[in-house]
């Protein structure tokens, strides 16, 4: 243990903690800008100076083991002075157009310089001297040079948990910029889209592609029917951006919201997550069945999911020779989308070119997988608009409803009805979960032997998770599998991902079946989710989740009464023809930078 | 244009594939071909298995990586305080009229580039230049052109 004074208090702590812990526990505040929990330390902004009593100079607090005997002081005049001076010179780089920036009242930089910065700058303004353009050719985020501070979050997140490097630090002194390879344009560069980066961006640099507007103005035109649906881990952090602590389950208020919103139906993305996993449950045991019994050496195993368009776009450009690996089904978005203008269409006996098709979603990979071009299985773009997490508490704002008094309720029907398992989709494990409720269940005609179908050894935060799940009595259709053991692996974060690509692509490691989200802690943790973000936070999100599943009256999602419907009315079964036609989809070799 | 052919692989091969073996091959490719293409520097990244942005990154930090296409004589014309004061602009302006080409440009048959460069340490027989890793000193418009045209009869 080591022991410090910070302003004149005591205090013990251990080896090894940064300057800026050990004053967070004596509960002293240090501002911090560069600093994300998540991330490295960078030390660049300089925006936490503190004085060291003894020293030359100022030192970064977050950068600084601490030592024995430390006297830091953390509100001298001349670490006021220092603190303004350096939030002055941030501003001068900065095209503070706050009124009108996306971030307005929700960027860091703004709230530096509302505590330490008011009145005249003191500074030349950089900014209108500087040649900036906006980069809107993602149709996930805007990259706008103009608002970035260089303070490198983005850049560390893209590293360190997703392995992924799209943009890098280029150029020095003056000239020096956040890029892509050779400044390419986003959208053609191996950007997955996860808009980690935007979500740590402390400023209006990095932020999402909105289409507030557009839904909108699809709302108040008479000829559209507008649908939405709502991914699972909306309903566990939405809450966050209106007023709750993180961890609150929002679902029936969300519900109200939207249909005070003006949709015209509000369904649920949990149904596309339930009929999922029977298609792609259905798919894994074919696929067993040809390499076990048929020997077929044109089957590809293990089996990715594909839930996660982050990681889709990832394996496309990082290990295309694996595509064949990828479960062709598409995401229970995309299924939904193709489902709402067929399937809906004509039970509700609307035309579909009157469908709006918006979808709300804790990712900002999800707007760029409602782009690509192979989405348009009904003959529409499947889906017309997504919006994040944080675009939906924007629309809630701008329509002055007040969330914490609304009644809930309960989502439309058809395509309404979920179970347990589609709600678990949202966080590390639950894919995987989901699925093994129910093909275990199919192949030996009994639930899966765990407590309270509970799998446990598939959940939590760890980055790569292994299981191995033996087949015992099955039925005499699936006898071929009696006694196999299933070996599973779940990966979270593009970084760990990349692990469990690379053990299977050198053959260092051979599993059956592997979730993968390309998001900390699943999309609990997605690019389009309340900011902050921190462990804690997506701890307590996935708690939520995992309430949420015990709360339903269903868990298994071949249970659910919709699915079984859809299958008898409209698809006939699953990986059917028509179920290829809609629900399943290819995948396409992409560029290595 | 140029392609790198194997030249990568041998430099991967020669100087590691770890993180710090980036410079020198960036460097053994430059001193080949004068420049990098986004062609070389994907090969690169690839190598290393890093990524292409973190190769321009790290070539776009080093003034004498250059990822524009080059000539294959680059001069680079001492633009700091000694050299500006004596004479640094007469000598610019002298190449720019032999090459018929301004600062920053390449001649059509890509044999000469003109840039300025910060200080190349030759403050006491100013004014300076580099032609590729030849330093010319003690300039003037006349000399200038004398040196200019040494290397057009190469």
């Amino acid at each position: 243990m080591v022991t410090l004074k910070i302003n004149d208090q005591e205090v013990k702590v251990a080896e090894g903690t940064t300057v800026l812990e050990a004053a967070k526990q004596l509960g002293v505040n240090i501002p911090t800008l560069c600093n994300h929990p998540d991330l490295c330390v960078a030390g660049n902004c300089r925006v936490c100076v503190v004085e060291q009593k003894g020293a030359r100079t100022l030192i970064a607090a977050c950068a600084m083991p601490v030592s024995e005997g430390m006297d830091i002081h953390t509100n001298s005049l001349k670490v006021r002075n220092a603190r303004k001076h350096i939030v002055e010179l941030l501003l001068s780089e900065h095209r503070a157009d706050c009124t009108k920036c996306y971030k307005n009242q929700k960027c860091e930089l703004q709230t530096l310089a509302n505590e330490y910065s008011f009145g005249e700058h003191i500074f030349l303004d950089l900014v209108e001297d500087h040649a900036y353009n906006i980069d809107r050719s993602s149709p996930s985020f805007l990259k706008d040079d103009s608002k970035c501070i260089r303070c490198q979050r983005c850049v560390r997140t893209c590293a360190q948990l997703q392995h992924v490097s799209a943009i890098a630090v280029a150029n020095k002194g003056a000239h020096m910029k956040i890029s892509s390879f050779h400044d390419r344009p986003m959208s053609h560069v191996v950007c997955t889209n996860c808009g980690q980066c935007v979500n740590r961006c402390p400023t209006g640099a990095l932020t999402e592609k909105t289409y507030i507007d557009q839904v909108w103005d699809a709302i108040y035109d008479p000829d559209k029917h507008v649908v939405v649906q709502t991914a699972p881990a909306v309903r566990v952090a939405l809450g966050e951006d209106l007023g709750y602590d993180p961890g609150e389950r929002v679902t029936g208020k969300m519900v109200t919201a939207l249909r005070q919103l003006g949709f015209d139906s509000v369904l649920d993305t949990d149904f596309t997550a339930d009929l999922t996993i029977i298609e792609e449950g259905t798919e894994l045991l074919t696929r067993l069945k040809k390499v076990l019994v048929e020997k077929d050496k044109n089957t590809a195993l293990p089996m990715f999911t594909s839930c996660s368009p982050g990681w889709i776009k990832f394996i496309e450009h990082k290990y295309p020779h694996m595509l064949p690996n990828l479960s062709t089904c598409k995401s229970p978005q995309q299924m939904f989308g193709a489902l709402a203008k067929t399937f809906y269409a004509q039970k509700r006996n609307i035309d579909p070119a009157k469908i709006v098709s918006v979808s709300i979603m804790p990712c900002t990979a999800k707007k760029y997988e409602a782009d690509r071009p192979e989405m348009r299985s009904s003959g529409y773009k499947d889906i017309d608009f997504v919006l994040t997490t944080r675009e939906l508490a924007v629309m809630i704002k701008q329509a002055g409803i007040d969330f914490r008094t609304l009644e809930p309720a309960r989502y439309d029907s058809i395509m309404g009805s979920s179970t347990g398992a589609a709600v678990i989709f949202g966080a590390t494990g639950g894919v995987m979960e989901a699925a093994l409720r129910t093909a275990y269940e199919l192949v030996t005609g009994k639930p899966v032997p765990f407590t309270n179908l509970n799998i446990t050894p598939v959940r939590g935060m760890e980055g790569v998770k292994e299981a191995t799940v033996k087949i015992e009595g099955t039925t005499e259709e699936w006898r071929f599998l009696e006694g196999a053991e299933l070996k599973v692996a779940i990966a979270h974060g593009l970084v760990n991902a990349n692990k469990v690509a690379k053990a299977v692509s050198t053959g260092k490691a051979s599993y059956h079946f592997i979730e993968i989200m390309a998001c900390p802690g699943g999309c609990i943790g997605g690019g389009g989710q309340p900011i902050p973000t921190n462990v804690e936070i997506r701890k307590k999100r996935m708690e939520a989740i995992y309430s949420e599943d015990m709360h339903m009256d269903l868990r298994k999602s071949h249970e659910n009464p919709e699915v079984v419907a859809i299958y008898k009315e409209f698809l006939e079964k699953p990986n059917g023809h028509k179920s290829h036609e809609l629900l399943h989809t290819h995948y396409i070799e992409r560029e290595s930078y | 244009m140029y392609h790198t052919g194997n030249l990568v692989k041998e430099l991967a091969e020669k100087h590691g594939r770890k993180r710090e073996s980036l410079m020198p091959i960036l460097q053994d490719i430059v001193k080949k071909y004068n420049y990098l293409t986004d062609e070389s520097m994907v090969e690169v990244a690839t190598e290393l298995d890093i990524s292409a942005a973190e190769v321009y990154g790290t070539a776009s930090f080093y003034t004498f990586l250059d990822t524009q296409e080059r000539g294959k004589n680059v001069i680079r014309v001492c633009k700091t305080i000694t050299c500006s004061m004596k004479g640094k602009n007469d000598i610019i302006s002298t190449i720019e009229d032999i090459l018929k080409i301004r600062v920053g440009e390449t001649t059509p048959d890509k044999m000469f580039t003109l840039l300025e460069t910060n200080c190349i340490g030759w403050c006491h027989k100013a004014p300076a230049m580099l032609i590729n890793d030849m330093p010319y000193t003690d300039l003037t418009p006349e000399t200038v052109i004398d040196v200019i045209k040494g290397y057009m009869r190469k």
